[in-house]
């Protein structure tokens, strides 16, 4: 019995659960069975889904597209580093779907044998380089990264948007010296916007979600290194149809127009 | 060199002015809340009166009179203040404890040792130099006082009821070590003690309620006390009246017959002093030699030596406990108290 | 219950060590748990990595500068707060204690509108040359930042019950207020002030919200222990663990040692009456 996972478990949970109340609190409660001919029987119950913190925006308008047009469905959403939901459901965490920012977490929680079948890959991201607006370094390439003075801020390399860095600096064969790595893309993105850092490796997605907090600068060595997100039914899944229902949905062309939208490519 | 204080205190009703001769000790009495540690903490720099002025000879410790805002911190007035607690430092040996002053003074470390070697030996207490204030008792921690007092070479001494927290057999040695040290020493004590007063005091003053109520040589004010503090003090009674003749007429109308040492003048204050020994307690009026006789209710009856004491009207009476016995007396009951003439002393106020 | 002879009456009602046993396993169970979870064969090479000694090192200097600006600042203030009173001070005291109540995370944003590039302060740092954000420098602020409560609160409190009693006798005896402070106040309150640097140092050796949002991380240079404990379970739970491990026998360690120094320490305390 685990005593480390469950408490913080709980309390991720309660508070998805408060931001996806938030999001549904519009969603009204459809007709009971009232015979309207569906092309397969309606899924219905609570799910909860476990995704990357990357995926925050996307997945909470998929969710509650999800539930708009199947009344009667909850979405439960958790959002976290990928590692630290492995973490959780390898624990015990109630988890029905799994979406990771990169494969090897995904592989992690597939060796433990947690999940159903196997994943599929729905969305890729890539690198793209952040600066304040007024871009006081004059960053225009990557390289432009390594120059001295430059105060550059990018991910450690245990975590996945790192790892891609790491790939980068070596397809690139320019070495950057950070003046800091933080173990989340968001502490990269916030320490751009607040001006500290004068540039900053984060992703596509997150740039455009910065809006105007932040000017992205792409490069072209960003395609070195794609990051791919799979998604899986959790093996431990009390609502296996549902679930399947909502991997569906996010694989499908519903979940990758709104991905695109985000500035997720397409796998 | 002469001490001169005024100080007001509006708020404590303090309002006091004093002199002091060089080498001279002055004892301060009077009955709690009266202002006596008010006194020295406003000499030592410890407490701020309304306005006043104070000084040691040329030296000003104070002057808040008019527009002055002069005001010397407690560290340089010279003034070394002792309390009933010894207050020695808890983490100093006792000879740090004594050196304490001379080094404050800039003396170096061995000559503040020096110093307050030869001080600990002049209380008799030399043998206790390298033990903590925690392993000292209540008498050798307040010779220790005195003598860091005495190191720091101060030019007015004050000390507030040294003897208070000592037993009986570490009081008297005391006293003894004061008398000693204190000769040649400007000095104030704050007492309730009058043995202390005897021993150590040139002059005594008394201080009820913020204000001095009578003041003089200490035999002078504890034999012929013309406050009611004072003769409370020196177990006296006392009656306050104007002079007549040989007596005095009290404000309620009642003449006390006495006898005074010279004649006095007619008309200006007075009082009778006389002893409880002196006094005789009758239930009904007697008429008899006696010409004193005072219709006084029993508030109170007390053991005091071998005798009873009878409070009753704010006069005391002695009696035998057969007598009190035989006489049935008791809180409540309405008596005579007869005093005869010959045993009251009148005198000016 | 077998009672020890020559000990006394303790006035504590026997349901009152259940509760204690209680609140005792509840905070010893959780570390027996990680204990039980760590990796012993491999512990040695985890905490010996080249990343785990900086990380060691680094939190144990920075540790000690913090405490050391602590109670630099903190003796001053908690004097002020005790011993002197003036209007608003209830509010200063407040104020001061704020830290503890503020989630690191936030003590870290307030100390980047601050000393960070375009902050307050930081802006004219900036143009003197002088850059805080990213530092080593930067560390220390945080850790201070939290701390400083533990030991003001410490120290005041040591410095009410003290009382003044002995500073005036000693301004009587020709002292001057430096030398008042210096011969009788600090050494009077010395068992409290030791407290409370020995709580600042553990405060500031696990401090992590503050460290992570102002400083940033970075191997040798801002990468304290917690911070290296917070990346490697990323990827290592086992190092992570092994890590948190050596942070637990650290903070114990000092708590330990000064326990011990207090109870046979400085002269007992009070005078003879």
């Amino acid at each position: 019995m685990s005593t480390t996972g469950k408490p913080l478990a709980a309390v991720l949970v309660a508070g998805a659960l408060a931001i996806s109340l938030a999001g549904c609190a519009s969603g009204t409660p459809g007709p009971a069975a009232s015979g309207s001919a569906s092309e397969v029987p309606k899924p219905s119950g609570t799910i909860t889904v476990f995704a990357a913190a990357s995926l925050k925006a996307t997945f909470t308008k998929l969710a509650s597209d999800f539930e708009a047009k199947n009344p009667g469905t909850k979405i439960t959403l958790n959002f976290a580093g990928s590692s630290d939901l492995v973490t959780q459901i390898t624990q015990g965490a109630p988890a029905d779907v799994f979406a990771s920012a990169d494969t090897k977490n995904m592989t992690k929680l597939s060796d433990a044998k947690l999940i159903d079948g196997t994943a599929s890959n729905f969305a890729t991201n890539v690198l793209e380089i952040a600066v304040p607006p007024s871009n006081p370094a004059s960053i225009s390439s990557f390289s432009d990264l390594a120059k001295p003075g430059v105060k550059v801020v990018v991910c450690a390399p245990q975590v996945p948007c790192g790892a891609a860095t790491d790939k980068v600096e070596q397809a690139t064969g320019t070495t950057l010296t950070p003046v800091s790595e933080e173990s989340s893309v968001t502490d990269v993105l916030g320490k751009v916007v607040s001006g500290e850092a004068d540039a900053g490796l984060v992703y596509v997605t997150d740039v455009k979600t910065a809006g105007d907090k932040v000017k992205g600068i792409p490069f072209a060595e960003s395609d070195k290194a794609v990051n791919t997100y799979p998604i899986a039914t959790v093996g431990t899944s009390r609502n296996k149809d549902l679930a399947a229902a909502f991997v569906a949905t996010v694989t499908g062309s519903e979940g990758k127009k709104v991905l695109n939208d985000a500035g997720f490519g397409t796998p | 060199m002469t001490f001169h204080l005024d100080a007001t205190l509006a708020a404590r009703g303090f309002e006091v002015s004093l002199s002091l001769a060089p080498a001279e000790t002055v004892a301060i009495l009077g009955p709690n809340g009266a202002g006596k540690s008010t006194l020295l903490a406003i000499i030592a720099g410890l407490l701020r009166p309304d306005t006043g002025k104070a000084s040691i000879g040329d030296r000003i410790l104070f002057d808040l009179a008019g527009n002055a805002n002069i005001w010397n911190a407690p560290h340089t007035r010279g003034t070394a203040l002792m309390a009933q607690e010894a207050l020695l430092f808890p983490h100093l040996s006792a000879l740090d404890n004594v050196a304490f002053g001379p080094r404050s003074a800039g003396a170096s470390s061995a000559e503040a040792r020096a110093t307050a070697m030869h001080w600990l030996t002049e209380v008799d207490a030399g043998s206790l130099a390298s033990r903590r204030p925690g392993q000292l008792s209540g008498g050798q921690a307040q010779r220790i006082a005195v003598a860091r007092a005495l190191a720091a070479d101060p030019e007015l001494l004050l000390l507030d009821e040294p003897m208070a927290a000592l037993d009986i057999h570490a009081a008297p040695l005391l006293r003894r070590l004061l008398k000693r040290v204190l000769a040649g020493r400007t000095a104030i004590i704050i007492t309730h003690d009058i043995l202390d007063a005897f021993m150590l005091a040139d002059r005594v003053i008394v201080l009820e309620e913020g204000r001095i109520s009578e003041e003089g040589p200490t035999r002078d004010v504890l034999e012929r006390p013309r406050s009611r503090f004072a003769a409370g003090l020196a177990g006296l009674n006392l009656v306050t009246g104007t002079v007549n003749g040989h007596g005095i007429t009290t404000a309620q109308g009642q003449f006390v017959a006495g006898h005074s040492a010279d004649t006095i003048a007619s008309g200006q204050d007075g009082v009778a002093a006389f002893p409880p020994s002196a006094v005789s307690v009758f239930l009904t009026e007697e008429h008899g030699s006696p010409r004193n006789s005072f219709r006084v209710a029993i508030t109170d009856l007390e053991p005091h030596g071998d005798q009873i004491r009878v409070h009753a009207g704010g006069l005391s009476a002695d009696i035998t406990p057969a007598a009190s016995a035989d006489l049935g007396l008791a809180p409540g009951m309405t008596v005579y108290f007869v005093i005869k003439a010959a045993a009251i002393a009148i005198y000016p106020a | 219950m077998n009672r020890r002879s020559g000990s006394g009456y303790t006035g504590i009602p026997a349901w009152i060590y259940a509760i204690a046993s209680a609140g005792a396993l509840f905070v010893l169970l959780p570390l027996v748990a990680m204990v039980a979870k760590v990796n012993w064969p491999q512990f040695i090479p985890l905490i010996t990595s080249e990343s785990s000694l900086t990380a060691l090192g680094l939190s144990l200097r920075t540790s000690a500068g913090s405490t050391a600006l602590c109670i630099i600042f903190g003796v001053p203030l908690a004097l002020v707060l005790a011993r002197t009173p003036f209007p608003g001070q209830r509010l200063l005291r407040a104020f001061v204690l704020l830290p503890l109540v503020l989630p690191p995370v936030v003590g870290g944003i307030a100390l980047l509108y601050t000393f960070g590039r375009q902050g307050l302060l930081g802006k004219n740092l900036e143009l003197a040359g002088i850059q805080i954000a990213f530092s080593t420098t930067a560390v220390v602020l945080a850790q201070t930042f939290v701390a400083l409560p533990f030991l003001v609160v410490s120290l005041e409190g040591a410095l009410r019950t003290a009382g003044n009693k002995y500073e005036a006798v000693a301004a009587t005896l020709g002292a001057r207020p430096t030398t008042v402070l210096r011969r009788v106040t600090i050494p009077l309150v010395l068992p409290g002030l030791a407290s409370g640097a020995v709580l600042s140092f553990a405060r500031s050796l696990g401090e992590f919200g503050a460290t992570l949002t102002f400083a940033g991380s970075l191997q040798g240079v801002t990468r304290t222990l917690p911070l290296e404990i917070y990346l490697q379970r990323e990827t290592d739970a086992d190092a992570a663990v092994a890590l948190s491990l050596v942070l637990v026998a650290v903070a114990v360690a000092v708590v330990g040692l000064s326990y011990r120094r207090r109870h046979t320490g400085a002269a007992p305390e009070g005078a003879a009456k």
